[in-house]
């Protein structure tokens, strides 16, 4: 009886020990994994669309709630102005999710670039979607305003040879996107105009 | 115990270096050791979790009550293990992308549950964290070579770097699966020529 005391209290006390220490040095690290983590999966994406600009869109971002979510804006300074937000959004390609930045001038809504963050499409076919830019560049300068469509499905996108599925998967991501931005438009121009005053 | 401290350290550096004498901790060593860096990444959060377990399992060897000393050591090592993966993921991220599944993998590591049970449990203070350091330092240092090894003939750099320029044919199978299983035999191979005498 003594013995099974002791086994219990033991296990006890190691386990209360472990889970503080460990909740401790998450909320300490927790900031922080956030930037890296941003920096080095979503980072490359980000910097890639937002060619040129004047800041560092991974600090100077802002989080709107949509619904249940909470969604992450990256601010692009062009010109000593704040007009250009990414956000990230997702369609089903081929094989699950596929991850989509897409940035957008918010003076004339009109796409800046979008680029492929995540995805688990086949490397070499699908997989082009995020290492070939020529796919990816028919987004650029196109109205956010609209449904996205390859143009099998009657729509403006010419899809990548062989990965119908994956191209669809992005332009659902891009209609999205699209939908969001309307959605959160308002809130969106109010965060950028408290950041260029 | 008439072994001395530093015999106890250089046990783990020689006589019995995990990978290639006890042919222990294989997963890892097989798996991460494509560079030198992921090698020795991997290495150092192993080293980490092993003098930091093998001291507080030393530390507590006269509370732990015999019939649940694994439970305890599992906790121990396992509360260990995942401070290194936040550790890396708020310090070092693209080391932690490269080793992904194999950080948490740690904690199934028999080196470390095998020290635990077979040394700590009985040794003193001490004894116990030279025997953790030389262990880790013997396992570092044999990630680090297989990952020289493969990494060089592999991809023809080190570290990242080319050194062999341009013109060099790496020699890819290397760095693939089976190439990690013919590289550790062949160290094996090497161990005991050199040791035999």
């Amino acid at each position: 009886m003594r013995e099974m005391v002791k086994m219990i209290i033991v296990l006890t006390i190691l386990s209360t020990f472990s889970g503080t220490l460990l909740a401790a040095l998450h909320n300490k690290t927790k900031d922080r994994i956030e930037y890296q983590q941003l920096k080095f999966v979503k980072g490359p994406a980000i910097r890639e669309i937002l060619k040129g600009s004047s800041n560092d869109p991974i600090i100077d971002r802002f989080k709107i709630k949509d619904g249940d979510m909470e969604k992450s804006f990256f601010i692009g300074v062009f010109d000593g102005e704040a007009n250009s937000v990414v956000f990230e959004t997702f369609g089903t390609g081929f094989q699950g999710q596929i991850g989509l930045m897409v940035g957008v001038n918010i003076k004339d809504d009109k796409i800046v670039a979008v680029g492929v963050t995540t995805h688990s499409e086949t490397p070499g076919v699908g997989s082009l979607a995020k290492t070939d830019p020529i796919f990816v560049s028919q987004f650029k300068g196109l109205p956010i305003d609209q449904v996205f469509k390859v143009k099998a499905d009657g729509g403006q996108i010419d899809a990548m040879s062989g990965a119908t599925l994956t191209s669809r998967g992005v332009t659902t991501a891009a209609t999205d996107g699209s939908k969001m931005y309307k959605r959160l438009k308002l809130q969106i121009t109010e965060n950028l105009k408290s950041l260029n005053k | 115990m008439a072994k001395s401290i530093s015999q106890e350290f250089v046990k783990g550096l020689w006589a019995e270096v995990p990978p290639f004498r006890l042919v222990l901790g294989l997963c890892p060593v097989l798996a991460v050791t494509k560079t030198v860096e992921n090698g020795l990444g991997m290495g150092v959060a192993t080293l980490f979790v092993l003098v930091c377990s093998n001291l507080l399992v030393s530390a507590m060897r006269n509370v732990i009550p015999s019939k649940v000393r694994i439970a305890c050591f599992i906790i121990i090592i396992a509360t260990f293990v995942t401070i290194v993966e936040i550790l890396m993921q708020a310090l070092y991220y693209p080391l932690y992308l490269a080793l992904g599944i194999f950080t948490p993998l740690i904690v199934v590591n028999c080196i470390i549950l095998g020290r635990a049970e077979a040394f700590a449990a009985k040794n003193g203070l001490i004894a116990s964290f030279a025997d953790g350091l030389g262990m880790g330092i013997g396992f570092t240092l044999s990630l680090g070579v297989l990952g020289a090894v493969r990494e060089v003939l592999g991809s023809g750099t080190f570290w990242g770097t080319s050194i062999f320029g341009p013109s060099f044919q790496p020699f890819t199978f290397m760095i693939e699966a089976p190439g990690a299983f013919v590289a550790l035999g062949l160290m094996l191979c090497v161990m005991n020529l050199v040791g035999q005498k």
